[in-house]
């Protein structure tokens, strides 16, 4: 969102100090830097709307280096499902866990120290995999040579190329990890539910100023309405609770 | 433009995309901001007409035409305030991106055959996704405010385009599907010839389907009668209490510019996009598929057309907000929840099968055959192996190339 307009208006001044410029490579530098910027920003803020601005601003550069590469539906995606994501994370978020204004989230140094290990050693991983890979360049035959996901991936998919199709069309058995897949999902669910439900506010035990005045004994014929007013919850209770009675 | 640029006028290619990229950004930024000062003046006058009074009448000599321009330098003189409370950040950010989001969905809008800053293939997705955002800068302006008025009208708006986001995507997927497509340029061109090809007419749960995708476009849009987020009634001004002067200003460029996106996504999508109602340009034996100065001028008379019905959509939204009281919150979720996704689902449901039916459409007879469908993409024949590799469509480059 921000990063294309300011793309689209801002650099049009630096197109004309330099002579010939290379758009993919410059809109790609641009887009990588500002996503790795925001993403560094969301971990040094404090301020939970902050992060979540920061977030935002990470992924929207992402979603512009997916339309870069020409991969629009997963730009959109990524634009839908992570931006539009956040932003409903960070309603949810600000609505159940703010107790007051600018809450500060200031994070323990054993906590930055945890994060940081944690940090160096998923990049390490992940640098590993990048470099490993020969050449980014795609095929001038337009062949594609290697398997573009690997077998672990294609079972998250619900294929297994790994097994040897054995002949019985017996596809229960090589339908891959779909499902677990899907349980895990609806495990996330149940966790976010049981997050809500910890975070949610806590019911008063003492009745509210307003409660204990209503409850001073009322006049014959307002008693009289509250208790038919009260009589079919009554009913539902027990319904509620089984009704065994 | 860019193959134009580069052969005829010879620029250098990093350069005719920069100048093709800029003509592109700098249109639409005008028409979001030159739109935006007629939409505000005919909102005055569309609004004393509608309670008995003038409106705006001298500024600018006769009707008040230059009010919203008179606004505007209001505006750029007003000092420009901040709460003492507010987080600075944020509070200055707001209004940029409420006014990018609503910028970017026009990068993907087409205005005629092929007028469009950007063909994307999945541009009604971009659209929709990138109008989901624009409440971003609603909430950020509501929590960066520090002021308990902001934070209603940020929550309420939050809770309110969070919900209407659903049916508003059932309603447009029926579209995607009469035209088979996602991209805006071969959905309009499908509803080409007379204009019972519109997909309004196409059969009776499109027409319904249409009306409900009016209720949620006006909802999503934060327009009366859902603008809960800034009841003056009760909320002074909802989430833009604490703004003034020019980012004020930007909220309200970036709510007249979300209006006229889903104006002209309703007549992209359901009344016919550029194609007029008589299809004069055809009888009359002109193209607008072609390149020459021909097909230029259809293609403006078809953006003519467009914006015309983008226009009337906005006026249209106009006379709803100055008829209509203003619903309470649970009303606002119960017409959501209740009527218009059960409906959007049941039409989208009823499309379905109609298509599989009937897919020549209502009346069929009287309509010439729908133009087919000239896409970029290389389609996979329906028996080949599934393992087959496809070629990457060499074609892809051309087409986006021959913007």
């Amino acid at each position: 969102m921000m990063p294309f307009a300011a793309v689209v208006v801002c650099s049009l001044p630096a197109a004309v100090v330099v002579a010939a410029i290379n758009w993919h490579t410059l809109l790609f530098f641009l887009f990588a830097a500002l996503a790795c910027g925001f993403a560094v920003a969301v971990a040094a803020a404090d301020n939970v709307v902050r992060m979540a601005l920061y977030l935002i601003m990470s992924l929207g550069a992402t979603a512009g280096l997916f339309f870069l590469a020409g991969a629009e539906f997963v730009g959109a995606m990524q634009l839908m499902i992570y931006v539009g994501g956040t932003l409903v994370l960070l309603v949810f978020g600000v609505m159940l866990t703010a107790q007051s204004p600018f809450v500060s989230l200031r994070s323990s140094t054993g906590d930055k120290v945890l994060a940081g290990v944690a940090a160096v050693a998923l990049l390490a991983v992940l640098l590993q995999a990048a470099f490993s890979i020969e050449s980014w360049r795609r095929p001038a035959s337009g062949v594609v040579e290697q398997p573009a996901a690997t077998p672990l991936g294609m079972a998250l998919v619900g294929l297994r190329v790994d097994e040897p199709p054995s002949g019985a069309p017996d596809d229960a058995v090589r339908s891959g990890y779909l499902l677990p897949f899907e349980i895990v999902s609806v495990h996330l669910l149940v966790v976010l539910v049981g997050a809500a439900y910890l975070a949610r506010a806590k019911r008063r035990k003492t009745p509210r100023p307003i409660e204990v005045v209503a409850s001073v004994e009322p006049p014959a014929s307002v008693a009289e309405h509250a208790a038919i007013g009260r009589e079919p919850g009554r009913r539902g209770s027990s319904v509620l609770t089984g009704g065994g009675a | 433009m860019v193959d134009f640029l580069i052969t005829t006028v010879g620029l250098p290619s990093w350069l005719a995309w920069t100048a093709a990229a800029g003509l592109a950004a700098f249109l639409i930024l005008n028409l979001i901001a030159g739109g935006a000062l007629v939409f505000i003046w005919a909102e005055r006058k569309i609004a004393a007409r509608i309670q008995d009074r003038l409106g705006p009448t001298r500024t600018g000599g006769r009707f008040g035409w230059l009010q919203s321009l008179a606004d505007g330098i209001k505006l750029l003189a007003k000092e420009d305030l901040m709460p003492d409370g507010a987080d600075p950040l944020l509070f200055r950010i707001a209004p940029y991106v409420s006014f990018c989001a609503s910028f970017c969905a026009f990068i993907a809008l087409p205005f005629a055959f092929d007028f469009v800053g950007l063909r994307l293939n999945v541009a009604v997705f971009f659209v929709i996704a990138v109008l989901g955002l624009e409440v971003f800068g609603v909430i950020l302006a509501g929590y960066a405010s520090a002021s308990k008025w902001s934070l209603f009208g940020a929550m309420r708006e939050a809770a309110q385009v969070v919900s209407y986001e659903v049916p508003l995507g059932m309603c447009v997927v029926v579209p995607v599907m009469l035209a088979g497509s996602m991209d805006l340029v071969t959905i309009g061109e499908k509803q080409a010839g007379w204009f019972t090809n519109w997909f309004i007419f196409h059969d009776p749960f499109t027409f319904v389907i249409f009306w409900v995708y009016v209720t949620c476009a006006v909802a999503s849009v934060n327009r009366a009668p859902f603008d809960l987020a800034e009841a003056e009634s009760e909320l002074v001004a909802g989430f833009h209490t604490e703004y003034s002067g020019l980012r004020w200003s930007f909220f309200f460029m970036a709510e007249y510019g979300s209006m006229f996106l889903v104006s002209v996504l309703a007549a992209v999508l359901f009344l016919g996009g550029w194609n007029g109602p008589i299809p004069l340009a055809t009888l009359a034996g002109l193209s607008e598929g072609t390149g020459d100065t021909t097909g230029y001028f259809v293609r403006l008379l078809g953006m003519a057309n467009l914006l015309g019905k983008a226009t009337l959509g906005v006026l249209i939204m106009m006379w709803i907000r100055w008829t209509l009281p203003r619903l309470r919150i649970d009303q606002v979720m119960t017409t959501c929840l209740k009527y218009c996704t059960p409906i959007a689902a049941a039409m989208f449901a009823g499309a379905m099968l109609w298509q599989l039916a009937l897919p020549g459409g209502l009346v069929a007879g009287l309509s010439p055959p729908t133009a087919g469908v000239r896409e970029g993409w290389l389609q996979e024949p329906a028996d080949a192996p599934a393992a087959a590799v496809v070629e990457p469509a060499a074609d892809v480059a051309a087409a986006g190339g021959s913007r």
